[in-house]
């Protein structure tokens, strides 16, 4: 139990990963898919960064008198994945305005229902 | 120079990209794609001679050594990856300019080439490296460059196809990224060779486990495996048709690559048998698949779609390999991804052919064209038999090698299934051979044969697949060689 409490950072990823998987399975709107897909991203970020977290450690900046650092790289690589995120976030929602162009909803029900009509 | 070739692989389309953008017409931009494109295909088949004459090639990125740099690290297996990708890439790219001419406006073309080195970029990037972070970053390059290509084509269908599959692609990414970030906690490193060293200490963990289950589901939703394949037909049919000649022959061979790479160089092999029963696992989705997909295929009115189809049955035959394991089941695999290229390439291509000419790949538009556009229509027929797995045809090769493999596993009943699934594709390859020389047309107005530029790829093509039918020395020697390395876990 203290470990849940004090490690509470994973109870959030864990949260925030299922409510996000749930939306994007749930939700007929596009772009609460997509809003769906960026929690879930989210969620992803926050684990690797709580694993870069060393008890009792500084930042990671060279000094006199510490020896324990915290650990910088899971940072770094989170802000790849943050880019490589909103690159998808963008190319979704343009597509989502490509879609509201060509079929006039943005409605998974109704897009599916428009293909088969026509 | 020469010690620069496994960067100068992944760098050269991805500098090619922008270069093509400040190219912008589409002649002009597509000349130099095809150019960018000849020449990772000469590095890579350089690369392949080097590593099979002289072994491992690492290259430490920036003169970092490993495992603080990011490395590349080149063997027998991605080195004949890189060959197949940058191939096919290269053989569709020569065709490509005819065939989007009349799918895609001029004022987009520029932009098409562009998306497509991005694409290019991505996958032998994924290739190429040894670091498991690197791995996602250029999954993501390509996937991305790939849902922009898939919506670019020439129906409203495609924007939603494109927006599906960056729903699914980006699950699986992501779940590939919690797999690489639970090995990164549990070990501290990110070079592959490294995980492999550090990880059997750790074997006892659930957390690996978990990082496995969530790099396999990944991996399988990005391969289009069984029952994460439901992005891959919609996707397929409704692409640019060249660009789904050259997504049949790439993309899921790279995923496939993935899996081989987690499965045997980074996960130790005791440890992926875990608690459960995996190769059998992949051996019935490898089934199912193949019967599911090959089922559905005989019911598509739309051809595209059949033979997408089709590529779900065939990467179903890969993971089979991959399920009977050992030397002989993993060679087989690699076996049948340079044959599937081959042959789906072909069919697709030919496909595109007749797209460009009659606009329509339906089964009734295509009834009488093989009077009509005869070169076109053969190519059809050569990429079938292939697929069937007829003798002399490289498709025969790989169907061969899989059945003995199972064969000598002593599991008869698969090596029923497999011949079984053979006569499937015999069905949906017949309807449209049916359609395309016994049946008259509805009006008989000429149709001209598909470009030059076109035929000629096709025709390239059909020789391949004619030529590694008979001359079967380079893909067995090169897979044996691979698949021993990987199964006795050489670095």
């Amino acid at each position: 139990m203290t470990l849940l409490l004090t490690h509470y950072n994973y109870l959030v990823v864990v949260v925030l990963m299922m409510a996000g998987f749930f939306i994007v399975i749930a939700q007929g709107n596009l772009v609460k898919k997509l809003v769906g897909l960026n929690i879930f991203q989210t969620s992803v970020f926050i684990l690797y960064i709580s694993s870069g977290k060393i008890t009792g450690g500084t930042a990671p900046i060279l000094q006199d008198g510490i020896t324990a650092y915290s650990n910088p790289l899971p940072h770094v690589l989170i802000l790849t994945a943050i880019v490589v995120g909103i690159a998808t976030t963008a190319l979704g929602l343009a597509l989502v305005i490509r879609i509201k162009k060509a079929y006039g909803t943005i409605e998974e029900s109704e897009i599916q229902q428009r293909d088969h009509t026509c | 120079m020469l010690s620069h070739l496994p960067i100068l692989q992944v760098i050269l389309p991805l500098l090619g990209a922008p270069a093509c953008l400040i190219l912008g017409r589409g002649k002009l931009a597509w000349l130099f794609a095809l150019l960018v494109s000849t020449l990772s295909f000469c590095i890579a088949a350089t690369l392949l001679y080097t590593v099979y004459h002289h072994g491992v090639i690492s290259y430490a990125l920036g003169g970092w050594q490993a495992p603080w740099g990011i490395e590349y690290r080149i063997d027998l297996l991605n080195a004949w990856l890189l060959v197949i990708v940058s191939g096919s890439s290269t053989i569709s790219l020569l065709a490509a300019q005819s065939s989007i001419s009349t799918e895609i406006t001029l004022d987009k073309q520029g932009l098409f080439y562009v998306a497509w080195l991005l694409c290019l970029a991505g996958l032998l990037g994924i290739l190429a490296t040894g670091d498991a972070f690197n791995v996602f970053v250029f999954l993501e390059i390509s996937s991305l460059s790939t849902y922009t290509l898939i919506s670019l084509g020439p129906n409203r269908q495609s924007l939603w196809a494109a927006f599906r599959y960056l729903i699914m692609g980006t699950i699986g990414a992501t779940f590939i990224l919690i797999g690489i970030g639970f090995m990164y906690i549990m070990t501290g490193t990110l070079n592959m060779a490294d995980l492999a060293e550090r990880l059997p200490s750790a074997s006892e963990s659930p957390t690996v486990f978990a990082a496995y289950a969530f790099i396999l589901v990944g991996i399988s939703l990005k391969l289009a495996l069984f029952p994460l394949h439901l992005w891959l037909p919609n996707a397929y049919s409704q692409a640019p048709s060249i660009v789904t000649t050259f997504l049949a022959a790439s993309a899921t061979k790279v995923a496939l690559y993935l899996l081989i790479r987690f499965t045997y160089t980074i996960f130790p092999s005791e440890f992926s048998q875990f608690i459960i029963p995996l190769a059998d696992i992949f051996v019935a989705l490898g089934i199912v698949a193949v019967f599911s997909a090959s089922i559905a295929a005989i019911y598509q009115e739309e051809i595209k779609r059949a033979i997408a189809y089709s590529s779900i049955a065939q990467i179903g035959y890969m993971v089979i390999g991959l399920g009977i394991g050992g030397v002989l089941g993993l060679q087989a695999a690699l076996i049948h991804v340079f044959n599937h290229a081959l042959m789906k390439a072909t069919l697709f291509m030919a496909l595109a052919g007749i797209a460009v000419r009659i606009g329509a790949t339906t089964l009734t538009s295509m009834q009488g064209l093989g009077r009509k556009m005869p070169w076109t229509s053969f190519g059809f027929v050569a990429g079938g038999l292939s697929l069937i797995g007829v003798p002399l045809t490289a498709g025969f090769i790989s169907k061969w090698y899989l059945v003995s493999a199972a064969a000598l596993a002593g599991r008869w009943p698969l090596v029923f299934l497999i011949l079984l699934g053979s006569l499937l594709a015999i069905i949906y390859i017949w309807r449209v051979v049916e359609a395309l020389y016994f049946k008259s047309a509805a009006d008989n107005s000429p149709v001209k044969e598909a470009p030059l530029t076109m035929l000629i790829a096709l025709w390239l093509l059909i020789l391949g697949n004619v030529y590694f039918g008979i001359d079967t020395r380079l893909p067995v020697s090169i897979s044996y060689e691979a698949a021993t390395a990987l199964v006795e876990g050489r670095p």
